[in-house]
């Protein structure tokens, strides 16, 4: 299982833009500027990958932290 | 009987992917026109269910994987002579590019790309089709006339259904079979319910159509029907968009 911090630095993968620094597990991601449907599409994707996980469009759309999101993971697996 | 050029009165009608969305409204609508119709999917139960809804008493039902060589096979045994053939079976896996690894490439150009070409020309080799029969596939406007984000394996799997539908439609012209394909827009089935989506943004995606509203599967069923009939007798190798003007 990997850690919150493993998941935070998995997130902010995700972005091309926004520095890594900028996003914390207490970051409201949706926010963002960068943030996107595809981004959406790409966190849902790496869950599957790394985390074995199916999130929903409606998990993604629910949470408002990164970390609300780990948690969802976590109660999923 | 009255003049009815749209009538498939006596024509034995092969549907894959029959047991939901496009396949089982297509399925449907050619029972009501008269047609025989052989259903084929993997699951046998929601099959019964499909063919429960069809009218006559000729209804076929085939259980099989079209995801190998076996299933394809064993499809192609079971049938006798056809007059239509609608290759509609498909998945649909949304990934952005940088999470596209090999396996669900070769999934989804297998069941949406291969297998209907490998039935297509297992049929054809054995004769099942008669003259004056008609080819339809279900391509998607996706990698045509408009692209989704996440959807490229899906774009690139329709794409090379289009080009091998248009090649063999010439190559069946010997053979009196016509050959086209529907390019439906977005429709409400279950492959669009998978949860990546979420209802917002169906909703948002229905404002984009001109129509202002997701198609039915019967409205697709009906432009599959219509190419399958020989009111389309002097159509072969064309692409038909039923998008609510999605591509305008």
């Amino acid at each position: 299982m990997k850690t919150l911090e493993e998941f935070v630095a998995l997130f902010a993968e995700q972005f091309d833009d926004t520095d890594a620094s900028e996003i914390t597990a207490a970051t409201e991601f949706k926010d963002l500027d960068e943030w996107s449907s595809l981004i959406a599409l790409s966190i849902i994707a790496m869950a599957d990958e790394e985390f074995d996980v199916a999130l929903k469009g409606a998990d993604v759309r629910d949470a408002s932290t990164v970390e609300d999101l780990y948690k969802v993971i976590c109660g999923k697996m | 009987m009255s003049y009815n050029p749209f009538s498939l009165e006596g024509k034995t009608v092969l549907v894959t992917g029959a047991s939901s969305g496009i396949g089982k409204a297509t399925a449907i609508l050619c029972s009501k026109l008269g047609a025989s119709v052989i259903i084929t999917a993997r699951n046998e139960e929601r099959l019964k269910d499909t063919v429960s809804q069809l009218e006559g008493n000729n209804n076929k039902i085939v259980v099989a994987d079209l995801s190998g060589t076996e299933g394809i096979n064993q499809l192609i045994n079971e049938v006798n002579e056809l007059d239509g053939l609608v290759n509609n079976a498909g998945i649909n896996k949304i990934l952005p590019i940088q999470f596209v690894d090999e396996h669900e490439l070769m999934n989804t150009m297998q069941i949406n790309a291969l297998s209907p070409i490998l039935l297509t020309q297992g049929l054809i080799k054995k004769k099942r089709i008669r003259k004056g029969g008609a080819i339809v596939f279900v391509s998607s406007i996706a990698g045509h006339t408009r692209s989704s984000v996440g959807n490229s394996m899906y774009c690139a799997s329709k794409g090379t259904i289009t080009g091998f539908m248009k090649c063999i439609s010439k190559e069946l012209v010997i053979k009196k079979i016509r050959c086209n394909e529907v390019l439906p827009g977005q429709v409400d089935t279950p492959i669009m319910s998978q949860g990546a989506v979420t209802e917002e943004q169906m909703t948002a995606l229905a404002a984009h159509i001109p129509m202002k509203r997701l198609g039915n599967p019967e409205e697709i069923a009906a432009g599959i029907v219509f190419l399958l009939s020989d009111a389309a007798s002097y159509i072969t190798g064309s692409s038909l968009i039923i998008d609510g003007g999605l591509s305008l």
